[in-house]
C-alpha cells in the first residue's frame, strides 16, 4: 500500500473563478480513513479554504454526499483504500447548483420536499388523552424501509431523468411520500397522490434504477415509485370504469 | 398524452412481465431444447391443432401484443431522454405505440384467419 494518495478536489470559488476547477492535493494515505477524513485533513493541514459539508461521519445526517470518482457516494462511508493506488477525485454532486466548492444548493430538493407532505396527515386527530396510535409490528414492517431516507440526495445526483428535466419531484421524494401513504396511522395518500400523478411526479420516471443503486441507506426508491405507479394506474382504471366513485 | 400515461404504463408493465415470464420458456423450448434433441420436437399437425383452440390463440396474442407495448414504451424513452429528442416528442410516440399497435392488429388478424 502506498503511504500517500493523491485527492482531486473540484473547487469553485465564485469571488475569484467563473468556472469550476480542479486541485490536487497530496495526502497520507491511512487505512481507516474515510474520503470525508481525507477531506477533512485538506482543511485542517493544507488549505483552510476548501468547503464541504459535514456533520455526524457516520452516515445517519446525509450532509456529506459528494461524488467520487464519478459516482454519488456519502463520503462518510467511503473508504481511501477502496480507490487506492488510483487518485481519488471528489466532486459537487450533479445536476445542483454549486454554491462554492463541494457545497451545493439543496433548495430545490427542499421545495420538492415540502410538496409531497412527508408527515402524517389526519383528518382527525385523537385527543392526547386517549394515548398514541398504536401500530403492529407488521404494519411498520411495510414502509420501515422507505423510513430509512436520510435525505442525502445521492439519488438525486444519479438519476438520469432529473438531470434532463429539472422539475420532476425525484426518487428521495417519492419514497417518501410512500413511507407516509404506507404507514397505518396516516390518512393523507389522496391528497399526495394528486401532487405525484402529475406530470412531474411519478410518470416522469422511467425506471433506470439508478437511484436504488447508490442509495447508502436501501431505501430502494425506484421500488417506491413503481408501486406508486401501480396505485395510480389502478385509481385511474377506477376512474374510467366508475366515473363517479372517484369524485 | 398525459391522461393515458397510467394506460401505457399499465401495457409496458405487463409487458415487461410477460416478456420476463413466458419469452424464457418459448426460448428453451424452441431454441434449445427441440434443435439439440432435449426433447422431441412436437410435429407441424400437433401444432396446428393446438392452434385451433381459442385459448391458445389467445394466449399467443397476449404472449406477443403485450410485449410490443413494452418495447414501445422502452424504446420511446430511449429516443426521447438517450438521443435528446425532446422536440421530436410526439412524433416519437405516435411512431413506437404505432408500431405497437399495427403488430397487435397484425397478430390478431393472423390468429383469426388460422384455417
Amino acid at each position: 500500500m502506498p503511504s500517500t494518495v493523491a485527492l482531486t478536489v473540484a473547487r469553485y470559488r465564485p469571488e475569484r473563478e467563473s468556472e469550476p476547477t480542479f486541485q490536487t492535493y497530496e495526502i497520507p494515505f491511512r487505512k481507516d480513513w474515510v474520503v470525508l477524513d481525507a477531506l477533512n485533513h485538506v482543511k485542517d493541514e493544507l488549505d483552510g479554504s476548501l468547503s464541504f459539508r459535514w456533520s455526524c461521519r457516520m452516515g445517519v445526517c446525509g450532509s456529506c454526499g459528494m461524488k467520487v470518482n464519478g459516482t454519488p457516494k456519502l463520503t462518510c462511508a467511503t473508504f481511501l483504500s477502496d480507490y487506492v493506488p488510483a487518485p481519488i477525485r471528489v466532486e459537487p454532486l450533479d445536476y445542483f447548483p454549486v454554491v462554492r466548492d463541494l457545497v451545493v444548493d439543496l433548495t430545490d430538493f427542499m421545495r420538492k420536499l415540502k410538496q409531497v407532505k412527508p408527515w402524517i396527515i389526519r383528518t382527525e386527530e385523537k385527543p392526547p388523552a386517549e394515548g398514541e396510535y398504536l401500530q403492529t409490528p407488521d404494519q411498520l414492517d411495510t414502509y420501515k424501509q422507505f423510513s430509512m431516507c436520510i435525505n442525502c440526495m445521492l439519488c438525486y445526483s444519479a438519476c438520469p431523468i432529473y438531470g434532463l428535466e429539472p422539475s420532476f419531484i425525484g426518487p428521495a421524494a417519492i419514497a417518501l411520500a410512500q413511507r407516509y401513504n404506507m404507514d397505518s396511522r396516516d390518512e393523507g395518500a389522496a391528497e399526495r397522490l394528486k401532487i405525484l400523478s402529475e406530470h412531474d411526479g411519478i410518470w416522469q420516471c422511467t425506471f433506470v434504477g439508478e437511484c436504488t443503486k447508490v442509495c447508502p441507506k436501501h431505501v430502494d426508491p425506484a421500488g417506491a415509485i413503481q408501486q406508486y405507479k401501480l396505485t395510480g394506474a389502478t385509481r385511474w382504471v377506477k376512474s374510467l370504469l366508475l366515473p363517479w366513485g372517484t369524485r | 398524452m398525459g391522461r393515458i400515461t397510467p394506460l401505457l404504463w399499465l401495457l409496458f408493465s405487463a409487458g415487461g412481465t410477460v416478456a420476463a415470464l413466458l419469452f424464457p420458456v418459448h426460448l428453451v423450448l424452441t431454441g434449445l431444447a427441440f434443435p439439440l434433441g432435449w426433447l422431441e420436437a412436437p410435429s407441424y399437425e400437433f401444432l396446428h391443432r393446438l392452434l385451433t383452440h381459442p385459448m391458445i390463440r389467445l394466449y399467443l396474442f397476449v404472449l406477443i401484443s403485450l410485449p410490443l407495448f413494452h418495447w414501445a414504451h422502452r424504446f420511446r424513452y430511449t429516443l426521447y431522454d438517450g438521443l435528446q429528442l425532446k422536440h421530436l416528442t410526439e412524433l416519437i410516440a405516435v411512431l413506437c405505440y404505432g408500431v405497437a399497435f399495427l403488430g397487435t392488429a397484425m397478430t390478431a388478424y393472423l390468429l383469426w384467419n388460422i384455417p
